[in-house]
This record gives structure tokens, C-alpha cells and sequence, in this order.
């Protein structure tokens, strides 16, 4: 029990370091970025003496280390201060766009998973068929077409000429204001609130920006899945199981798979971290109020607290996922246990 | 034993989800419900005496009514709003306004002279941004009180500190700043002494045409219609839903998603141009394209460098090249729109002379200069025309891009040598330009006020005297002729290219009309925006 306490409290302190880390490097680079912060608070046409005010009000008059001591008690009083652009609590802004991401991110992860790794297996089972050829050009290209191509590619094809999908945003305008956020997840809150057209049409405005995404992670998680695979797949147990007389498939799922499945844990949990810090270019063809044009728009107008605020989030995203990832080694891995 | 054949049918056994079948009939936007398409980030607050951003404003514009507005049709006349009348004294320190009877804000309250006073002393105390836009009258926190003041419910008095030109002080009551805030309702929710600031954010308190809904930042701004507002439309509600991306605004405009986009490029409303189901709304819009030339670079003081950078630019072609569908040419720095514009042009491109100049000056061969940009279009593409010309005359300019923030701060802090940049007008009189253009008392860095020509550290004290001398001119028409005097002047003898004023689009579905562009932000309406 002992030994146990102690680890969790070493992997505890080793967070809290890299979250303060992270803290420490965002808020310096926010600092001297050579863009007024003011400028987004007043206006560039303010009379000086309100530029004057603004800057002392906001605290940008103390040295840096006073501006970073104070925000730290603010954050050591789980306070993430104020956007100066949305006059909000950053932490109310976050849940705000946050599971607007987390939704999108979510469900696409799950679908390129769900179609990636079997494609990635197969292709390594048919190595050098045409089988493995077709799949190989279907992830480059995912992987290598800038996916505000395929976004608005996707837009004109699926939306514009085949009408088969609903235009940009998160819901219909009929719905506009007639769903009450709790979770801030559309779809979660569209079953509280018992409305089963605002939930379909919620699930219909997802579909190709999760497709989109899922797209290009999908060609990732596949070609990682089909090298690992192959790998696997040169061991001398698998000759040895064949040569026994299993079938081929039993063989690549019953022994080469367990094998990578390890690997591929860390590549989703990746690739899962990449989706959630919000993707700002398909947020913005698809018009998706998310954390990616949030952070954006707070980093071009250097209005650091989201920005902090929101990097610290990525960070405990990526930190817990890691966590995540770890544990479910143990699930997998006997040689952990 | 799975072979390739059971695989594929066991894949196909899953049910997979057909869109199709799931699919409600999309149809048009329903006839109550106008759906805007605009970008609507870099907004800060709907408190009309906060707000300083152009969608801010007009926002703000479509909730509040102000004393009086000015005349679309003739810049210089000033038409009546909550104010029926209005008149001077004879020393021209007193106005006395006369609020028409009967008017009532969108909760059902009276507006009274007392709103309108106080919503002028809540500007004035708040001192916000655009204040100043009231307070250069000579209030103060400690003085409003007395010289704004209801000396019954229909009579407002306005004591200014000098005399004034009625003109001057009627346009800036027009400003989003001069908004009509019911002071009952908004005083009740003040907290703190914050005069209600906190909650006006993002509630509304006006007697316009509309009232707002919600505000989600980046998201979607949700009005609806003001019952006691006098709209007569057919509309309930207007949905604005922020749209970053042109070619999305443009592909919802097409599929009849949304009814108006507000933010499309160049090329885009060129080829809406012939579209049947599309109509565009166009209007000038008091805002400049400009190149600065910083005078504190020894190269860059002398006038006669600025005279050939002005020759030097090809502004017809760039404007028919890369801003045809947004800019015009406009090199005076009134905007075409306001009272007084000159809409002369001054320079077209003339490479001899421009070299003559350059020799005269002491180069012969050109120099080298540093020339900064905001990375958006069409920006970049007017630095590069820019380049080339200056090229042909034997300057160099290093391109320096930058996002629009990053290029206002260096410039702020007078760090550029020449500076592509833009510049909107702050209320509907010739002064608001003259005054920041041309004002400049104080060149020294820790100067009180930093108009726009400190900026550029261009001082002239000439033309300092000849906007003062407009702003104070109690005659409309001598007023009038001062100005463009002042324009004229300031052409030739200012670092200062003015190159382009834009122009806004908003292209609307055909069956939508009565939308109403203006040369400031706060005017665009839709007050009398109908869908058929």
C-alpha cells in the first residue's frame, strides 16, 4: 500500500510540474509577443488616456514576474481569469467550446479506429496485393491533402451537389436557442431535453466534419497499425501456429494482433490528444464553435488568460490520456502486470 | 475458415448509417427568421457607450436610438430620432433638445429626457474608448451632471465648454456613443458602480428595432424584434451566425441556408454578379486604405520623398486588379460619404516625375526602406503591387507581413519605417478624421494624446491650426469649405498615401429587402429588412 501511495504521489508531483512548466512557457512567450494586449481590450482608435487606464487596469504596468505571481494565485484559486474578448470567465468559455471539440473528436476517433485498424491489419495480411496498394494510396492521401481541401471539397460534394448532408455549424437555425446547455455536449442535450428532431439534426451536422477528421486520422492509425502488423507478423510463433494449422485468421488475430494492440494504444491516445486540442481549420470551414478558433483568436489578439487557460487544458488532456494509456498497458500487456 | 469472401460479408452485415434516409428535407430559411452569415469575432461587448468595433457597433445600431441620425441620402443634414427639434443659444455654449412625446423602450417604460441625460453622463463617467467622442465637449465625471440635464421630461439641455458648431456636436450625438439606454432597467442592474456595464454586455435596454436575445461570443448573436420598436416586417427574429470562412458564407448564400453574407472576397462577389437569386447591397464605407510613412526616418521626413512614393503607386491598377470588388479610389482623408469629402484625385502614377522628385531630394538612385502589412488579403497583394511600383522608381521596400494586432502595436509604438495599414472613421463628422490626421500637438513619446499622425511622428503645425480652425467654424458652409481646403493641403503635404476606401457587400438572397448599408457601421440596419 505504501509503495503505492508513494508512486501516486511522485506521478502526482511530476502533473503538477509539467502543468506549471506549461504555465510558466505560455504565459512568457504571451508576454513577449510583440502584440499589445491592450489593443484587444479598447481598440485601436482609443484615446491614449484610456489606453493608459486599460494598461494599468489590466496589470501590464508591473514587472513580468509580479504579472506571473499574481496570476498564479489566481490559478492556485482555480481562477483563469477573464477573456478581454468575450468579457467572460475563461472557464466558462472553455466549457463552453470545449465539448463542441470533445464531440467532434470523440466520434471521430472511434470511426477512424473502428475502420483503421482492420484496414491496417488487412493490409498487412495482403502485403504487396492490391489489396495493400489501394489502401496505401487511400491513407496518403488522407494523411497528405491539407484538410481544409478535403473540408471544403467535402462541403461542395456532400452538402452543395448531393444535398446529403446539412450545411456548416452545430444545428439548424430552427433549433437556434431552443435547446438549454447543460452538458454543452449538442447531443447529450438534445436527449435531456427529449427533442428527437434537434437530436437527429445534431448527429446529421456532425457527420462530415467527423468524417473529415476521421479521414485524416484514420490514415494514420492505418498505416501505423499495418507497419506494426507486418512486424508482427515475421515472428517465428506465427510460422510456428500456422505451421500447427491454424487458419490464417485466427493466426492474425488470435496471436500477431494481442501483440500490437499494446503500440496501437499509444498511437490512438495520440491521435485522440491531436483531435481534442481542436482542429482551427476544419472548425473554421464547418463553422464549429470550438477550442481550436478560440485559442486562435485569443493567441492573434494576445489575449493571453484563454490562451493559458486553454493550453493548461490541452496539457491535462494530454497528461491524462497518457495515464489512460498506461493503465490500459496493464489490461493488455501481461508482461506489466 | 474466414476467407476474403465471409470477411466482406461479415463487414457488410454491420449496419452502417445511411444519411440519406436519415435526412430531413432541408428547405429555405423559415420567413420570421433573417439568417445572417458574418464574421463576429473581435467584438468585444453590446454595451452601446463599450463598444468600439465595427460589428459591435452595428449591432448596437439596430437596439438603440440616439437623439438624432444622420441623412444617408444628404451627408449634410442631420435628421431627427428620439429628439423632434433642436436648437442653439446665441453664444452657441447651450443646446436645447425637444423629445418627441410618446416614445417607449423596448420594456414598455417612457423615454423620457431623463433617459437620454443620463445615458449621456453614464458615457461620460464610464470613460470607455469611444468617450471621447462626447467628452471633447468639456465634460467630465464632475461636471455632467450640471451641464447634461433633463429640465423636464421632454426637454434635454446640453452646456458645452466652448462654443460650438451645432453641426460637429449633433453628428457625435449620432454615434453609437449618443445610444438612448433606458435608465431605469439598466440602473437596477448595476453592481458595484459598474453603471450596469457588466450586465448591458450582453443584455439590451434600447427603444430600437430589435432587442437582443443571447450573445454566445464566436458563435451566434440572436435579436429579436422590438414589439414597441416600430419594425413592420415580416420578420421575428434575426440570427446572426459567425461564419469565418468566405467560401462557406458563399456556399450557404447558394443553397439558401442563410440569407445574407457579409464577408465576401473580391473575386467571390464577382462572380455572384450576374447570379439571378442573389442581390448585392453595396456601400462605401468610412474606412481607408493607407500607406504611413514614418517621419521620424530621416529618409522619410522629407516631403519630397513623400510626393514620389505618391507618384509612384499605380492606384488604378491595383484597384482594378486586386480590389475591385471592395475598394475604390479615394485619396482624401474624408471619406466619400461624410460632410466635406473631397473626392478629387490627386495622384496617378507618373514614374518620371516621381524620379524627379527622388532626385531632387538627394536620391537619385532610391533606398532601401522596410514596408510592414497585415497578413490578411488583401493585404499582401497590395504590399507586392505597392513593391513593384516603388521598384520602377528606384526603391526598394523588404516586405515585413504581419498579423493585424502584431503591425498596429509596432506601428503604436512608432517602430516602422512605411506601414500598410487601415483606418475607419469614429463618427459621422468631417472632424474625426481632421482630427487624427491632422491634430498633433505633442510629437514627443510621452505625449497626452497619440492621434494618428504622432504615430507617424508628423507633426505640421499649419495644418494642426486648419482642422482646429474647421472644427471651431460655427457656419455650416464656411465649415464645409475649410475642410476641403484642409484636404486639398494635407494631399501634398503629409506623409501620408491615402490610397483606397472600401466598400462593403452584403449579398443577399433575392427574396430578402429593405437591407440598409451605411458609411459607418453603427448605420447598418435592418430596421426595415423584410423577407417575401
Amino acid at each position: 500500500m505504501i509503495p503505492k501511495l508513494k508512486s501516486f504521489g511522485s506521478m502526482l508531483s511530476s502533473v503538477l510540474v509539467t502543468l506549471l512548466g506549461l504555465a510558466i512557457v505560455t504565459f512568457m512567450i504571451g508576454r513577449v509577443m510583440p502584440v499589445d494586449p491592450v489593443l484587444a481590450a479598447v481598440g485601436d482608435n482609443a484615446p491614449e488616456s484610456v489606453v493608459l487606464q486599460a494598461r494599468a487596469d489590466m496589470g501590464l504596468d508591473d514587472p513580468l514576474i509580479v504579472q506571473f505571481w499574481h496570476y498564479l494565485v489566481q490559478l492556485a484559486h482555480g481562477d483563469f481569469g477573464r477573456s478581454v474578448l468575450t468579457h467572460n470567465e475563461v472557464a466558462s468559455d472553455i466549457a463552453h467550446y470545449f465539448p463542441a471539440t470533445m464531440e467532434l473528436a470523440t466520434v471521430a476517433l472511434i470511426l477512424a479506429a473502428v475502420i483503421g485498424v482492420p484496414l491496417g491489419i488487412w493490409a498487412a495480411v495482403r502485403q504487396g496485393s492490391i489489396t495493400d496498394q489501394v489502401i496505401r494510396v487511400l491513407c496518403l492521401t488522407g494523411h497528405s491533402v491539407p484538410v481544409f481541401v478535403l473540408a471544403l471539397v467535402g462541403l461542395l460534394i456532400f452538402y452543395v451537389f448531393l444535398d446529403i448532408v446539412p450545411g456548416p455549424g452545430r444545428q439548424d437555425i430552427i433549433y437556434e436557442g431552443m435547446i438549454p446547455s447543460v452538458t454543452g455536449f449538442l447531443t447529450i442535450d438534445t436527449i435531456l431535453a427529449g427533442d428527437a428532431g434537434a437530436f437527429w439534426d445534431a448527429v446529421h451536422h456532425m457527420a462530415l466534419p467527423v468524417c473529415i477528421l476521421s479521414y485524416f486520422s484514420m490514415a494514420y492509425i492505418t498505416r501505423m497499425t499495418r507497419a506494426f502488423m507486418l512486424g508482427a507478423l515475421k515472428g517465428e510463433y506465427i510460422v510456428a501456429a500456422r505451421a500447427k494449422g491454424l487458419s490464417l485468421w485466427a493466426v492474425v488475430l488470435g496471436h500477431a494482433f494481442p501483440n500490437v494492440a499494446v503500440q496501437l494504444i499509444t498511437v490512438l491516445a495520440l491521435t485522440y490528444a491531436g483531435l481534442l486540442e481542436g482542429a482551427v481549420v476544419t472548425e473554421t470551414v464547418f463553422a464549429w464553435p470550438g477550442l481550436g478558433q478560440y485559442l486562435t483568436n485569443s493567441l492573434m489578439n494576445g489575449d493571453m488568460n484563454p490562451v493559458v487557460g486553454t493550453t493548461l487544458l490541452i496539457g491535462c488532456v494530454y497528461v491524462g490520456l497518457n495515464l489512460l494509456a498506461d493503465l490500459l498497458y496493464r489490461v493488455f500487456d501481461p508482461r506489466v502486470k | 475458415m474466414l476467407t476474403r469472401r465471409n470477411f466482406l460479408a461479415t463487414a457488410a452485415a454491420f449496419p452502417t448509417v445511411s444519411y440519406l434516409s436519415l435526412n430531413a428535407a432541408m428547405a429555405d430559411t423559415p420567413n420570421d427568421i433573417l439568417v445572417v452569415a458574418q464574421q463576429l469575432d473581435n467584438m468585444t461587448t453590446l454595451d452601446p457607450h463599450v463598444s468600439f468595433e465595427a460589428v459591435g457597433s452595428e449591432i448596437c445600431g439596430n437596439m438603440y436610438q440616439n437623439l438624432v441620425k444622420p441623412s444617408l441620402e444628404n451627408a449634410d443634414e442631420v435628421l431627427p430620432e428620439v429628439a423632434e427639434s433642436w436648437e442653439a443659444s446665441e453664444d452657441s455654449k447651450t443646446f436645447t433638445f425637444k423629445i418627441a412625446q410618446g416614445q417607449i423602450f423596448a420594456s414598455g417604460g417612457a423615454l423620457t429626457a431623463e433617459d437620454c441625460a443620463w445615458s449621456l453622463q453614464r458615457v461620460v463617467s464610464l470613460n470607455k474608448s469611444p468617450a471621447f467622442i462626447i467628452t471633447q465637449f468639456g465634460f467630465t465625471p464632475e461636471n455632467v451632471v450640471e451641464r447634461i440635464r433633463a429640465t423636464d421630461a421632454q426637454t434635454l439641455v446640453i452646456t458645452t465648454e466652448e462654443p460650438t458648431a451645432i453641426g460637429f456636436l449633433l453628428y457625435c450625438l449620432s454615434a453609437n456613443i449618443g445610444s438612448v439606454v433606458e435608465k431605469a432597467v439598466v440602473e437596477a442592474e448595476a453592481v458595484d458602480g459598474d453603471w450596469g456595464t457588466a450586465w448591458l454586455d450582453k443584455n439590451s435596454a434600447g427603444s430600437g428595432a430589435f432587442t437582443l436575445q443571447v450573445w454566445r461570443p464566436s458563435d451566434t448573436i440572436s435579436l429579436n424584434v422590438n414589439p414597441n420598436g416600430g419594425y413592420d416586417g415580416s420578420l421575428q427574429r434575426v440570427i446572426l451566425r459567425h461564419i469565418i470562412d468566405p467560401s462557406t458564407q458563399q456556399l450557404m448564400l447558394a443553397k439558401g441556408d442563410i440569407d445574407i453574407a457579409r464577408n465576401l472576397t473580391t473575386q467571390q462577389i464577382e462572380s455572384l454578379a450576374d447570379n439571378a437569386d442573389v442581390d448585392l447591397i453595396r456601400k462605401k464605407q468610412a474606412s481607408l486604405m493607407l500607406v504611413s510613412m514614418n517621419a521620424a526616418n530621416e529618409t522619410l521626413s522629407n516631403p519630397k520623398i513623400w510626393e514620389a512614393v505618391k507618384w509612384a503607386i499605380d492606384y488604378d491598377s491595383i484597384q482594378k486588379n486586386i480590389l475591385s470588388g471592395t475598394h475604390d479610389v479615394h485619396q482624401s482623408i474624408i471619406p466619400e460619404g461624410l460632410p466635406g469629402a473631397v473626392n478629387e484625385v490627386f495622384f496617378t502614377q507618373d514614374i518620371e516625375k516621381a524620379k524627379a522628385l527622388l532626385a531632387e531630394a538627394g536620391y537619385p538612385d532610391g533606398f532601401t526602406i522596410t514596408f510592414d502589412h497585415y497578413s490578411a488579403q488583401p493585404y499582401p497583394d497590395v504590399a507586392q503591387a505597392i513593391q513593384s511600383d516603388l521598384a520602377k522608381v528606384g526603391i526598394k521596400a523588404e516586405l515585413i507581413s504581419g498579423e493585424n494586432r502584431q503591425v498596429l502595436t509596432k506601428m503604436r509604438a512608432r517602430e516602422h519605417q512605411m506601414i500598410l495599414s487601415a483606418w475607419g472613421t469614429d463618427y459621422f463628422d468631417p472632424n474625426a478624421n481632421a482630427d487624427v490626421f491632422c491634430i498633433n500637438y505633442d510629437n514627443s513619446e510621452d505625449a497626452a494624446t497619440k492621434p494618428f499622425a504622432w504615430r507617424s511622428s508628423f507633426k505640421d503645425d499649419k495644418i494642426t491650426e486648419m482642422a482646429v480652425a474647421a472644427r471651431d467654424e460655427r457656419d455650416p458652409k464656411k465649415r464645409i469649405e475649410l475642410y476641403v481646403e484642409l484636404q486639398k493641403y494635407y494631399a501634398h503635404n503629409s506623409p501620408f498615401a491615402i490610397m483606397m476606401q472600401k466598400t462593403t457587400t452584403a449579398a443577399c438572397r433575392k427574396n430578402v429587402t429593405g437591407v440598409e448599408l451605411a458609411p459607418l457601421p453603427d448605420g447598418n440596419s435592418y430596421a426595415e429588412t423584410t423577407k417575401a
